[in-house]
């Protein structure tokens, strides 16, 4: 063992007590830190597979991404006309079929049709303005999560007849209907028709629990007044990440308007953004308050050990020789911090995320954490400078002691 | 050569003192307390650097050095004992002979414990060399910074009132070491002492007075 190294290794052994609680504040430190992150980035996480699983990744309306130039423009550019009635445009996406399936040719993941249209309900005496979504419960499966969101019956409950119907679970609490209830549903177009309720659906988001309810694509296109209208196409695709891409691509090909999970949730995922910044801010500075307990043993030492670094001064030990002793023994704490604040961090973590708890917001039964070896590589090293840095400025004054000041003041 | 302490009253230690020291030579620093000698002593030692004047070892101006050279002369060259031990409390007394050894790394690890150990048995310590300096007695203690300062064979050692905390038995014990230094190892030995009995036992006598040389005196 090398000299600096024995008189480091002496003087944190005898100071047994002062050193393991040095240490115990960096473990303690990496170890919040690390479940911090982990806690952090694990809700994040699920907040976005969330997001991801409520949305379709990609859905293709009928609209344009701009609205669509009116004749009289077209032929006379230079010209502007005011008061010209609109160019009725047909609603619907074109041969929607062989549009599928073309883009099923290229799309790594799942596709269905669906119709969306508005309606009036009107249950025991009440009108509420809903949206009926039609779809094909064959593969509606395969592209939402709502299959899994079912509290009474089921997506192939829709076949039991052409009235049948799905609503959200508050909707359903909201007006008092129960299954097989019956209600009507009059359209924009004109079309009234009744509806029986064949099952209720928790999604977690109030507006659509409260204002949602799903019918057979058929029974959409009756309400609409238009038979083989899809107005919409809903993409899953087994890349989430790749949404924004693909849509693009889907767009440029059909001209229609293709919306990614992440462009329809842009406010959210900046806040996420904000979130992260926020985080490391925390996580530095529970690390940074830890190195404080290492700057104290450091400068504790140095100033119980002023008669011991005199005499090593006076016996010919270079300055940087000193300095090395205490450098070393605060990298010694933070290094042995780190490693016991990665066991209790880990520990920490998987203690919190086998909690069980219910928030009046949410459903959760688990804390989601992420376990993420950059989280523990951060918070390594920063404990590992900070101690570092904690040990210069103590280390540095010892090395500047003058010997003749201590011995004179022994004798 | 002048050392003055700076300050709002600055304070001189040691004033216009200009002494040669020789080979061999068994040197008594002798004055009443607070007169500069132990002052003196830390200016020839290099652990201080006089304001004035210079101090030359083997012809070679020492001011001029970087503090990294001087650190090196006073481990290779010079050895030191204290009035108090000074030796490390959690270190062995074998460990603590081996430190400038260790520090200067001439030698190998085994050969500089051989050679701690053989110290301190020329010093009658072979009885002692696992304890700690707490678990021996004053006089002990200081046979051992004696060892120690002899660890890197120096041509001179200088002591700051090696006995001024022993008792009578310790103290003969430990000047008798200190003369067999000169007289068979063939050191210069310069010690500071108040202790006037002593000092006339010592071949050449140098008194301080209020920081000024005020007597050199040889021995016959």
């Amino acid at each position: 063992m090398s000299l600096v190294l024995t008189i480091a290794w002496t003087h944190v052994r005898h100071r047994a007590r002062q050193t393991l609680v040095a240490i115990a504040g960096v473990m303690t430190g990496v170890a919040f830190s690390v479940m911090m992150a982990a806690m952090m980035e694990g809700s994040q996480d699920d907040f976005i597979r969330t997001l991801v699983d409520a949305l379709p990744h990609i859905s293709i309306t009928d609209e344009l991404r701009q609205p669509s130039r009116q004749p009289a423009d077209q032929f006379y550019s230079a010209a502007e006309f005011h008061g010209l009635t609109p160019n009725v445009r047909r609603p619907g996406i074109k041969n929607p079929m062989a549009t599928i399936a073309s883009l099923q040719g290229w799309i790594s993941g799942a596709l269905t049709a669906s119709v969306q249209s508005k309606a009036v309900l009107r249950f025991a005496g009440r009108n509420l303005t809903v949206s009926i979504i039609g779809i094909d419960p064959r593969t509606e499966g395969q592209v939402s999560t709502l299959a899994s969101h079912m509290r009474q019956g089921s997506l192939n409950s829709l076949y039991r007849s052409s009235h049948a119907i799905l609503l959200g679970d508050r909707l359903a609490a909201k007006i008092g209907a129960r299954v097989n209830s019956n209600m009507t549903l009059a359209s924009a177009q004109g079309m009234s028709m009744n509806a029986t309720v064949v099952g209720t659906f928790h999604s977690g988001f109030r507006a659509t629990d409260e204002t949602t309810g799903y019918v057979l694509l058929r029974t959409a296109q009756i309400l609409e007044r238009q038979t083989g209208i899809i107005n919409e196409i809903r993409v899953r695709t087994n890349d989430p990440m790749q949404a924004r891409l693909i849509s693009e691509r889907i767009g440029e090909q059909t001209g229609y308007k293709a919306i990614s999970w992440q462009e329809a949730q842009e406010d959210l995922l900046s806040a996420i953004t904000l979130r992260n910044v926020l985080m490391y801010t925390i996580v530095g500075a529970i690390l940074l308050v830890a190195s404080f307990g290492t700057y104290n043993i450091i400068s504790t030492i140095t100033h119980e050990k002023t008669r011991d670094i005199a005499i090593l001064k006076s016996l010919g030990f270079r300055d940087r020789t000193i300095r090395a002793i205490f450098i070393l023994e605060a990298l010694f704490i933070g290094l042995t911090g780190a490693a016991f604040g990665f066991v209790l961090g880990y520990l920490l973590t998987r203690g919190l995320a086998s909690l069980e708890f219910k928030t009046p917001f949410s459903d959760y039964n688990h804390l989601p954490v992420l376990y993420s070896l950059k989280h523990y590589l951060l918070a390594g090293a920063v404990a590992l400078i900070s101690s570092a840095v904690a040990g210069y400025f103590p280390a540095r004054a010892a090395a500047r002691l003058h010997p003749v000041d201590i011995i004179r003041g022994a004798t | 050569m002048t050392k003055v302490l700076p300050g709002e009253v600055p304070v001189t230690l040691v004033a216009d003192i200009d002494l040669a020291i020789h080979a061999r030579e068994f040197i008594a620093i002798t004055g009443p307390s607070g007169s500069g000698k132990s002052s003196l002593l830390y200016l020839l030692g290099l652990l201080d650097l006089p304001s004035q004047g210079d101090v030359l070892i083997d012809g070679r101006s020492t001011t001029a050095m970087s503090e990294d050279e001087r650190a090196e002369v006073r481990l290779s060259r010079l050895g030191f004992v204290f009035q108090f031990h000074f030796l490390l409390p959690e270190f062995s007394i074998t460990e603590n002979v081996a430190l400038p050894m260790r520090a200067l790394g001439r030698l190998s690890p085994r050969a500089i414990t051989q050679r701690a150990e053989d110290l301190l048995a020329s010093l009658g310590l072979a009885d002692h060399l696992r304890k700690t300096p707490d678990k021996l007695s004053g006089g002990q203690r200081q046979r051992v910074a004696v060892a120690r300062a002899l660890a890197n064979d120096p041509p001179v050692i200088l002591a700051d009132e090696p006995t001024g905390s022993l008792d009578t038995a310790a103290t003969a014990q430990v000047f008798g070491i200190l003369r067999d230094l000169v007289t068979t190892r063939g050191k210069t030995v310069v010690a500071v002492t108040h202790d006037l009995e002593l000092a006339a036992q010592m071949q050449r006598r140098v008194h301080i007075i209020d920081g000024r040389l005020a007597q050199d005196e040889l021995a016959h």
